[in-house]
């Protein structure tokens, strides 16, 4: 397993499969979790893999760091974004701050991340609304326009019912490179020696917190 | 935590072993007035009445001492007898006989078995000084400082030849059973202790009133606010409950701060307050559940090092420094499940915090060394600062650099975290997590690398590989995740720790390697047999026939404890909270300041207990009420001849080095 082979796009006979990363980013507790029951805020970041296929012939599987939404770990996204392949910023319906939040993600990954990295923008829990339409706090119509404007796939989701959510994976995974080589696993700065010293800097003080 | 929290656990070879206990003394605090019905065969027995007896007269003289032969070793560390031993009449009067070398004074402790509701001699004034304020719990009359060993009551030879043939007949009456009709029992409200103060009625719960009186009926509250009176954390209500306590805390405290003179603790009816001031910020405990002040004390000190683990120690400086009136609630926003769960932990009662050691998975020797050197043969760079193998906060295996030990406090963290406070998700995914571990350096983050075993045999590793030929199953999306498993008890984490945030690749290399190769062996069902045997049984495997129910056994060279499974006697939450408190007065008294009492014998109305404090080792162990010392004395001996025996595969004694 210490042997990584170069991921990215595979032909063999007629079946294509390609990996990518993916990057969730959004305020805490909009739902970034793929959402099971009650769960408590995610505590710095995790890391799964989801595989889709596309069609019987094409399988895509995505290496996602669901990244924590509490402003203390805000200065630790360039970490997970840097080497992207597509994001899923996601913001809450019922919650009009979560989308300013939202779209300030956006401008940091247009800026810093990956020039051709693929940013989706998930206007989530959508079943809240499908209840009582008043809790809405974002129309579909706005966020619409503003994904159009800066160039953003969209979509309304609900990690509660799972509407949507395949579908916004899905097309993510349209609009890459799916025949070219996937992402490189970057391993940024390694071994540089670091020293164990407890009083080293290397232990960045002030590191994820942004406070 | 407790007072060698700092200690770490070098995880090196013991010291001298110990001796055997041959002389012990012992303390009664049966001398409560009341009349106590025990059942037993059916059988009602009124138990005299303990009190009036002890009026009698000059103090009957200790029975004699039992017969355990002392092995030839036990004259290096045996026992020492007690320096001076005292009886205590409900009158207050005092009578004391010495035995050579007095030099201790002994702080008495309240048993939770009368604790709360019925202290009539707690004192209510305000303590600044722990021995003084844990004396004042028992004693009406302040002693002298200085001239008291122990409080020692001889009660079993006390007794008439009629209660002695009734209670021969009943040794077998386990702890915690013997029924109380006249006193409520303080901790009847246990069970709902951790349930939620309801919403307000706006919310569809309760008036504030009710409200009120669900909050005021908590037996324990753990708050923490800024000097500058902002509310930070409380364990139970939200603000609206809890707002202008905080506003009279504070105005207590600042008080006392102004006057240069801080308050550390005071005493309210039958709750005690304690208060740690920690820079800008203030914790307090309230308990009714008799913990020492230095047990709260550790407590809130535990708190307090959650609250570095999420923000560091310059961090929270500088948030204070420059603006004094922040709400840290934002900083620290989503750490309160943490904190609950720490503070839940305390309040349930935790062996681990008790003796600031930690708990080690029982595994052959065998076993254990060839995890320990397939982990060490996975380590795959990363700059490594700790790997460790843990089952549900049991540990398997630990490598470390040769430099560096483990601090007991903040795995506690750790443990907490990933096994109690539900805060990472077990059974899928990895995690990396930037942490603080203060005792190990408070002024900055460490990374932490966690990915959990599924209980559900799932443990191919999570493949970022495609070299794999077969192209994985499309799993479509799907609300449907595996639940985080509820108790995670039987999870098994992998932890690995660097300083440096950009080593996740490498720690998942190391993590993967690990995985494939206790996998290809048995090293894994090794564990899991392990963890599916629960901790060893007292009566069948330890210690067939012995007259105890319980113990807590720490190994000090190792900074590491066991103790036997609870089941089933202590299983649910209400007699496992009395053996706690049980073990915390025993552990409080023992460990009170100034004391060097090396054995304590104690009988209260339910239930019999030892403590017996050598260099190399600390044992605690709990019987029922009618347990003789004899009897008890053998079983401790037991214990500690199972533990010598045990040792390499109860305890890790050094770990893997690299
Ligand atoms: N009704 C509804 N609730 C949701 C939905 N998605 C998430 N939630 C709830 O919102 C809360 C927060 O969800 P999380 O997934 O933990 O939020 P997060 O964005 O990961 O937050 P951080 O981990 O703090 O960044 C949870 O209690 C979920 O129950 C949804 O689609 N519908
Ligand atoms: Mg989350």
């Amino acid at each position: 397993m210490a042997s990584r082979g170069p991921p990215g796009a595979r032909g063999g006979m007629n079946t294509r499969f390609a990996q990518f990363k993916l990057v969730l980013l959004g305020e805490s507790a909009v739902g970034k979790d793929q959402f099971d029951s009650y769960r408590e805020s995610t505590i710095g970041a995790a890391f799964l893999t989801q595989t889709i296929s596309l069609d019987e012939n094409t399988t895509v599987k995505f290496e996602i760091w669901d990244t924590a939404g509490q402003e203390r770990y805000k200065s630790l996204a360039p970490m997970y974004y840097r080497n992207a392949n597509c994001a899923v910023v996601v913001y809450d319906i019922t919650q009009a701050s979560s989308l300013d939040k939202a779209k300030s993600w956006v401008k940091e990954l247009q800026r810093q991340a990956n020039e051709s990295i693929i940013i989706a923008l998930a206007g989530n829990k959508l079943d809240l609304v499908s209840e009582q339409p008043d809790k809405r706090a974002v129309s579909t119509a706005d966020a619409e326009a503003y994904a159009k404007e800066a160039g953003l796939l969209f979509f309304e989701t609900s990690a509660k019912t799972a509407e949507n959510v395949r579908d916004l994976f899905t097309a993510i995974a349209r609009r890459l490179p799916l025949d070219q080589v996937g992402p490189r696993h970057s391993r940024p700065g390694q071994r540089q020696g670091v020293s164990l010293n407890p009083e080293s800097p290397n232990t960045n003080v002030g590191g994820p917190c942004a406070c | 935590m407790a007072e060698d929290g700092g200690k770490r656990a070098h995880l090196s070879p013991p010291g001298p072993s110990a001796g055997e206990l041959t002389h012990i003394a012992h303390e009664n605090y049966s001398s409560s007035q009341e009349n106590k019905i025990q059942s037993h065969s059916s059988k009602l027995v009124t138990r005299p009445n303990v009190g009036d007896e002890s009026n009698d007269g000059p103090p009957p003289p200790l029975p004699p001492r039992p017969g355990v032969a002392p092995s030839p070793q036990a004259a290096t560390t045996k026992v020492q007898s007690i320096d001076v031993q005292t009886l205590q009449f409900p009158d207050g009067s005092r009578g004391t006989f010495q035995t050579p070398g007095a030099r201790a004074m002994s702080t008495p402790v309240q048993l939770a078995a009368n604790s709360g509701s019925s202290t009539p001699g707690r004192s209510s004034t305000v303590d600044a000084d722990d021995a003084m304020s844990v004396m004042s719990i028992v004693a009406p009359t302040l002693r002298p400082p200085g001239d008291l060993a122990s409080l020692m009551v001889s009660d079993m030879s006390r007794k008439s030849p009629a209660w002695q043939l009734l209670r021969s007949q009943s040794a077998s009456v386990k702890p915690f059973e013997t029924v109380r009709l006249d006193v409520r029992d303080s901790l009847a409200d246990f069970a709902q202790e951790f349930e939620p103060v309801p919403g307000t009625s706006e919310q569809g719960g309760l008036g504030d009133e009710q409200r009120l009186a669900v909050w005021k009926s908590k037996l324990k509250h753990y708050m923490i606010l800024s000097s500058s009176g902002k509310p930070i954390y409380s364990r139970h209500g939200d603000l609206s409950v809890v707002n202008s306590f905080m506003g009279v805390i504070q105005t207590i405290i600042s008080f006392y701060e102004g006057a240069d003179n801080p308050l550390q603790g005071f005493t309210a009816g039958g709750t005690r307050f304690v208060i740690v001031t920690e820079g800008p910020l203030y914790f307090v405990a309230i308990s009714r559940l008799g913990e020492s002040d230095a047990q709260l004390r550790s407590q809130l000190e535990a708190l307090y090092m959650q609250i570095l683990s999420t923000l560091t120690l310059p961090n929270l400086t500088s948030i204070f420094a420059h603006r004094p009136n922040t709400d840290l609630q934002k900083p620290l926003a989503g750490t309160e499940p943490l904190l609950s769960s720490l503070a839940d932990s305390f309040t349930r009662g935790s062996p681990s915090v008790l003796l600031s050691a930690l708990e080690c998975l029982k595994l052959r020797k065998s076993h254990r060394a060839s995890i320990t050197s397939a982990f060490l043969k996975s380590h795959a760079g990363g700059n490594l600062l700790y790997g460790m193998i843990v089952a549900g906060g049991r540990l398997v295996s630990v490598i470390r650099p040769r430099q560096h030990s483990l601090h007991p406090s903040d795995l506690q963290l750790v443990f907490n975290m990933l096994f109690e406070s539900g805060g990472i998700r077990s059974g899928e995914g990895e995690n990396w997590i930037p942490i603080c571990l203060p005792a190990f350096n408070n002024r900055g983050y460490l990374y932490m690398y966690v990915s959990f075993f599924d209980a559900a045999e799932n443990t191919a590793p999570s493949s970022t590989s495609n070299s794999s030929d077969a192209v994985p199953e499309a799993i479509p999306f799907s609300p449907t995740h595996p639940t985080p498993q509820a108790t995670s008890s039987d999870s098994i984490a992998i932890i690995l720790i660097s300083p440096s945030p950009t080593s996740f690749y490498d720690l998942q290399s190391t993590r993967n390697n690990l995985v494939s190769s206790l996998t290809k062996g048995p090293l894994l069902s090794h564990i899991r047999t392990s963890i599916q045997s629960g901790r060893p049984s007292l009566t069948t495997q330890i210690s067939p026939g012995t007259p105890l129910s319980h113990f807590l056994y720490k190994s000090r060279a190792n900074v590491q404890f066991c103790m036997p499974s609870s089941s089933p006697q202590f299983d649910s939450p209400l007699p496992r909270r009395k053996l706690m408190s049980l073990y915390h007065s025993l552990h409080g008294a023992v460990h009170a300041r100034h004391c060097h009492l090396k054995v304590l014998h104690s009988v209260a109305d339910d239930s019999t207990s030892l403590a017996w404090i050598t260099p190399t080792f600390e044992l605690y162990c709990v019987a029922g009420p009618n347990v003789s010392r004899a009897a008890m004395t053998q079983g401790a001996n037991r214990i500690v001849q199972w533990a010598k025996r045990e040792e390499e595969r109860l305890f890790i004694i050094g770990g893997g080095v690299f």
